[in-house]
């Protein structure tokens, strides 16, 4: 079954068409990159899955739920983490969890547990009395990744979540979504324009002004197109220098 | 929506406006000082130009004080309402809106829950000036105190939801400033919170119509009349329905398919 399935989702804003006809999808417990210069479409595309914004055409299914008819039990498979910051920098990490937690309708006790757990694992366990206004950026994206796997989602989707990073810190969130789609068979949509973050055996999408211009897993993508490198496909592709 | 869920949600909201209302002392402060502001000051200068003659519910002649302190409590719920209406801006701005509305719940509801959430956390403060309003001899019977709080619930919710629709049409935290001049201001100054409306009418015949339809005043009298334990009924029948009308809006507000959330560009 596809975690998610996108199907000929287009979107305007006024006359301003951002997405056209976009229709991929995301199978169980694989991770999928989705690849994309600034301003192709990615954020758009992420407010459209999780139904901030209402597709009118095209069609958005989770795990075969559609967005539009069902979007509580959609989202309650989801996990987002949104290229904006959005923890509360007047709480505490835990706080953070916790909220998030009771929106997802999660009891008080296993939400305590489960913040401790997930901190743990992205290791700033020790920050979690400290008010998230307090941690460095790096800190801050772990908080928000613990924070979209307090509810157990079978769906990640993270919207550029290395921008602000260093080079060490992008790795390590790597390597930790990387070991969650291994471990726990949960489907990731990782946004970014970065192609170092783009491995052999994940599945791409390209996005290009609003259009998906190239689909299939990333080893194929240098053969295919008889280039040498996933960079030089890229820019054939997105005719980017 | 399962109930369980629902309450949880809820709860969590609560939870948050409390910790974050508590961890914004300067906020709490200013709250609570300007009513008292007003009270001890504008009120003394004022009571001896403004004469009040009986007007209802009161039995008597009463100081101005008496009068203005049931206005000033309503103030209290208008900007308690306009400061939340800017942190919902504020929360949209810097993204933590996202989170709420990607929760798996109704949008309304969770629209319902946070303004819920933020009528709850700004009763206390309304109480407590209530009863520091004794200091200067503003003394309710009471009982006044329990059945003023379905009306201060009541006003505060229509406020409330006045404030979400006013944010659900903010697309900045600058045009915030506007909203204070041309919003909270004459809602307030041409309400009867200061005055009653027969002064207004010796002011000019146009005032005291405005102040006569405008839902503010209609919070105002709905507290007055419950705080010496009476009942109005047109007050509270334009409270309610003013509260229906605004959270509609408001959810529609925030509907992804109509409001300002479909318009706006995203980030990339």
């Amino acid at each position: 079954m596809n975690a998610l399935a996108v199907e000929n989702l287009s979107h305007s804003f006024g006359t301003r068409q951002v997405l056209q006809n976009v229709s991929f999808t995301v199978a169980e417990g694989r991770m999928c990159i989705l690849l994309g210069r600034n301003g192709a479409g990615k954020t758009t595309l992420f407010s459209l899955i999780t139904g901030l914004y209402y597709a009118r055409t095209g069609l958005v299914r989770v795990f075969d739920m559609a967005m539009q008819a069902n979007p509580s039990a959609a989202l309650a498979q989801m996990g987002v983490v949104f290229q904006l910051p959005t923890l509360d920098l007047d709480l505490t990490a835990g706080e953070n969890l916790r909220y998030h937690a009771a929106l997802h309708g999660l009891p008080t006790e296993l939400s305590k547990a489960r913040s401790r757990e997930e901190l743990g694992r992205l290791e700033v366990l020790d920050r979690i009395d400290d008010r998230t206004r307090a941690l460095s950026g790096g800190q801050r994206r772990r908080v928000e990744i613990a924070r979209a796997l307090m509810h157990c989602p079978r769906l990640l989707l993270l919207d550029e979540p290395t921008t602000g990073l260093d080079v060490p810190g992008r790795r390590a969130l790597e390597r930790h979504v990387r070991a969650l789609c291994r471990e726990r068979g949960i489907a990731v949509l990782w946004a970014t324009h970065f192609l170092e973050e783009v491995a052999a055996d994940d599945d791409v999408v390209v996005l290009d002004r609003g259009r998906v211009c190239w689909t299939g897993t990333a080893d194929r993508i240098v053969p295919e197109l008889g280039v040498g490198s996933v960079a030089e496909a890229f820019a054939l592709l997105t005719g980017s220098p | 929506m399962k109930v369980r869920h629902a309450l949880r949600a809820l709860d969590g909201i609560l939870r948050r406006e409390m910790l974050r209302s508590l961890r914004q002392r300067a906020r709490l402060f200013s709250a609570m000082v300007r009513p008292l502001v007003w009270l001890a000051i504008f009120a003394a200068g004022f009571r001896s130009v403004l004469g009040l003659s009986i007007t209802p519910p009161y039995q008597t002649y009463v100081l101005y004080e008496v009068y203005v302190v049931p206005g000033l409590a309503a103030m209290m719920l208008l900007f308690h309402a306009m400061a939340s209406s800017l942190a919902m801006v504020y929360d949209r701005e810097m993204g933590s809106m996202r989170l709420l509305l990607t929760a798996p719940l109704p949008r309304w509801y969770l629209l319902a829950a946070r303004l819920l959430a933020s009528v709850i956390v700004g009763l206390p403060l309304v109480y407590l000036f209530l009863f520091v309003a004794r200091f200067w001899d503003v003394r309710p019977p009471i009982l006044g105190y329990v059945a003023v709080f379905p009306a201060l619930v009541l006003a505060g919710l229509m406020l409330g939801a006045f404030g979400l629709l006013v944010s659900s049409m903010s697309t900045q935290m600058e045009n915030f400033a506007g909203v204070m001049n041309f919003v909270i201001f004459p809602m307030f100054f041409a309400s009867t919170a200061l005055y009653p409306i027969w002064r207004l009418a010796e002011a000019g015949p146009v005032l005291a119509t405005i102040a006569a339809w405008n839902p503010f005043s209609s919070a105002v009298e709905l507290i007055r009349f419950a705080l010496y334990l009476r009942f109005d009924m047109v007050s509270m029948l334009v409270v309610v329905a003013c509260l229906v009308a605004f959270f509609l809006a408001a959810v529609a507000g925030y509907d992804p398919g109509r409001g300002l959330w479909s318009r706006r560009g995203g980030e990339g």
